[in-house]
């Protein structure tokens, strides 16, 4: 878990023209970052990718990473912050290694999720919200997961575990302390094993070139054709 | 009961363990469809479809074909996939996404195809971690068969598809909010004029948006025919649907079922679906169609699964979403913790939503913990009032997108239909069920 504090400060606004701040983020982040910008017509809408994989590292948008992915994607880093902190799932403050989430919206609730948290609050000695003192869990409740056949459901890093019961959610939790869920359950950030790995292979002015005949192609046939006809029954 | 042998046209695939690999999907036709549409002009494709009269999935049932009809004269310059599926208790995309992407993808590319789209974007709820490793693999396999890219097939045709992932908010499934979300800013709905994303959507160009489900039916309505798809359920809800049951049941999963020819009785209690509430208990109430619908109790059970025929009586099918509740259930700590949702989820841009919905939470559990008065009853009706004057189904709009008008339909039914159980919180200071 990182504890370092910003050398530059999130808000600090960046000089036009002034050369991008030294990157915080690994050679390997930054490649797929480049990627992953390069899907977009607008370099903006890689923002939120580009936060989940800057999580990948510590779990956490630190303030360095949110100033590099300001950089990257042409906005300020309050910017950044001022959109990471709307979504639940990208963090400005630590998490613990694994993020336990329990669901208690209506499906679990009926299914006993209540009381699987308050369990699980009492287990780990935190409220949900919390992470526990040696740093390996913090404790969500979470709205629904759209797993809700496997009620109560849980979470951890995103990852479906089923339903739970407080014996199992206790198994869970000293599996996870013990590491023995590493490979079934990687760290943070819901890219990490989501690689794009072949794309159009063809530059962006060719494909609008083509969008542009597509678009009078259709033009001239819908001029063309009869009123459209109505469909239903 | 009648439970129809009505075939299996989006999960037909989910039964084999591999559902989700391009080999086992080749094995069972895939791809047939989008090699057919693409034999077929854009409007024969779209022609298909409107005469499937294939209803929209994502919640507000607005027929696919229509939509795309209204586009068919000026070009759609984006196709954006709606897979943040986060209304409580749905969750029939989460399987389509994880088993059975190459469907969505095949039926994205004959979406683009009709629409002569060439850069699609499949927004897929970040929660959905496997699903979105799913998509992507299975995107990079259909890459590198020829079925995405470059002159797909042969066809001339060159089509981009972008896998998205969300970061975690509610709001993002309403189409504009996902658009805004989209081009890496916070989840806010726009306002609607000028912002219908067919004329101002993604970075200002027209847009077209579309449910998981309903891009997973196209394969099938491609192959064999829009009339064929029309030919199942009745009235304007054709086909089969997608059901996603939940809450006390036996059986708890999600169900193809052809529209209207089943009732909710044979979705909670048939052994092939629901199975029945479990401990030999009673039904209290169900929420036929998503934490949004007013509520229904055993009376309306014979209903069919039918979007008109719900609309009928006054709640709706939504997103295919149904939550059974036994003798058991407290309808205040249920329409609480429902209240709870919205008031977190809510993004705050108006008035009514994020105060209203703040002030219900309170008060609300204000009771179920035993601390009401009975002014509250008042109180809480008074104030959905403020948020959807009149309290009418469909409610009247005061706010930017429906997700605060939906707010008091939980509320509003629990006292309608257990005026007594608040009662019974107030006067004996808890909750009975405790
Ligand atoms: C608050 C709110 C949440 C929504 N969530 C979703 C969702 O998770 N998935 C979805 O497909 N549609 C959702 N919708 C509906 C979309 O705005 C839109 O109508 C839909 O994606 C269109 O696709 P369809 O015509 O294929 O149904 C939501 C709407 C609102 C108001
Ligand atoms: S109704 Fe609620 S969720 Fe919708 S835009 Fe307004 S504040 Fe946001
Ligand atoms: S209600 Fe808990 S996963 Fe859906």
């Amino acid at each position: 878990m990182s504890d370092h504090v910003s050398a530059t400060p999130v808000g600090t606004p960046r000089r036009v023209g002034a050369p991008p701040p030294p990157s915080h983020l690994s050679a390997d982040t930054l490649a797929r970052a480049r990627q992953i910008i390069a899907l977009y017509p607008e370099a903006r809408s890689a923002l939120i990718p580009l936060c989940h994989l800057a999580q990948q590292e510590e779990g956490w948008l630190t303030a360095e990473a949110m100033v590099d992915i300001a950089s990257l994607v042409g906005v300020t880093p309050t910017e950044v912050l001022g959109t990471a902190s709307f979504y639940d799932m990208l963090h400005t403050e630590p998490v613990g290694t694994y993020l336990v989430a329990v669901c208690t919206n209506i499906a679990c609730l009926l299914n006993g999720a209540g009381e699987l948290l308050e369990h699980a609050e009492t287990s780990l000695g935190v409220n949900a919200g919390g992470t526990t003192a040696d740093g390996s869990i913090t404790l969500e409740e979470a709205e629904c997961l759209a797993d809700c056949d496997r009620a109560p459901c849980v979470q951890v890093n995103h990852r479906f575990v089923g339903a739970q019961s407080p014996e199992t959610f206790d198994q869970l939790v000293t599996d996870l302390r013990a590491g023995t869920r590493s490979a079934d359950i990687p760290s943070h950030g819901t890219l990490i094993r989501v690689t794009r790995t072949t794309g159009l292979e063809a530059d962006r002015a060719q494909v609008a070139s083509e969008r542009a005949a597509m678009a009078d192609a259709q033009k001239a046939r819908s001029a063309a054709a009869e009123p459209s006809p109505k469909g239903g029954s | 009961m009648s439970v129809t042998d009505a075939p299996k046209i989006v999960t037909g695939r989910i039964g084999f363990d591999d559902s989700h690999t391009l080999e086992r999907y080749l094995d069972t036709g895939g791809y047939d469809g989008l090699r057919k549409a693409l034999t077929m002009t854009p409007e024969a494709v779209a022609h298909e479809v409107d005469t499937a009269s294939l209803l929209g999935r994502g919640g507000a049932g607005f027929p696919a074909g229509r939509k795309w009809a209204m586009l068919r004269k000026n070009p759609v310059t984006y196709l954006v996939v709606n897979g943040d599926e986060s209304e409580p208790a749905t969750f029939k995309d989460h399987l389509l996404v994880e088993r059975d992407p190459h469907q969505l993808i095949e039926g994205v590319l004959i979406a683009a195809y009709a629409l002569q789209v060439s850069q699609v974007f499949i927004f897929i709820r970040g929660e959905f971690a496997l699903g979105l490793e799913r998509v992507q693999g299975a995107l990079n396999d259909a890459y590198s068969t020829g079925a995405v890219g470059r002159d797909i097939f042969g066809s001339g045709f060159s089509v981009d598809v972008v896998v998205h992932p969300g970061a975690g908010a509610y709001i993002c499934g309403e189409e504009t909010a996902l658009l805004e979300s989209l081009e890496g800013k916070r989840g806010f709905p726009r306002i609607k004029p000028p912002f219908f994303p067919a004329a101002i959507g993604l970075y200002g160009e027209p847009t077209v948006v579309n449910n998981v489900e309903t891009m997973s039916n196209l394969p099938w309505i491609v192959l064999n025919g829009g009339a064929a798809f029309a030919a199942l359920g009745e009235g304007r809800s054709t086909g089969t649907r997608l059901f996603a049951l939940a809450g006390h049941v036996n059986n708890p999963g999600v169900f193809e079922i052809e529209m209207v020819k089943t009732t909710f009785d044979d979705l909670i209690n048939a052994p092939v679906l629901g199975g029945g509430i479990p401990h030999g208990r009673g039904l209290k109430a169900f929420i036929p169609g998503g934490v949004s619908a007013p509520w229904f109790g055993p009376d309306q059970i014979d209903l069919p699964l039918g979007q008109d025929e719900v609309a009928g009586a006054g709640s709706m099918l939504g997103s295919g979403s149904v939550v059974v509740m036994d003798d058991h259930t407290c309808a205040v700590r249920a329409s609480w913790r429902i209240t709870k949702f919205f008031s977190r989820e809510s993004c705050g841009q108006c008035t009514p939503c994020r105060e209203g919905s703040g002030w219900l939470e309170k008060i609300m559990e204000r009771i179920e913990r035993g601390h009401g008065r009975e002014e509250d009853l008042d109180l809480l009706l008074d104030a959905c009032d403020n948020i959807a004057p009149g309290l009418t189904w469909p409610p009247q709009q005061t706010t930017i997108c429906v997700l605060g008008p939906s707010i008091p339909s939980s509320i509003g039914s629990a006292i309608r239909m257990f005026r007594d159980e608040f009662l019974v919180h107030i006067k004996e200071g808890g909750c009975p069920y405790e």
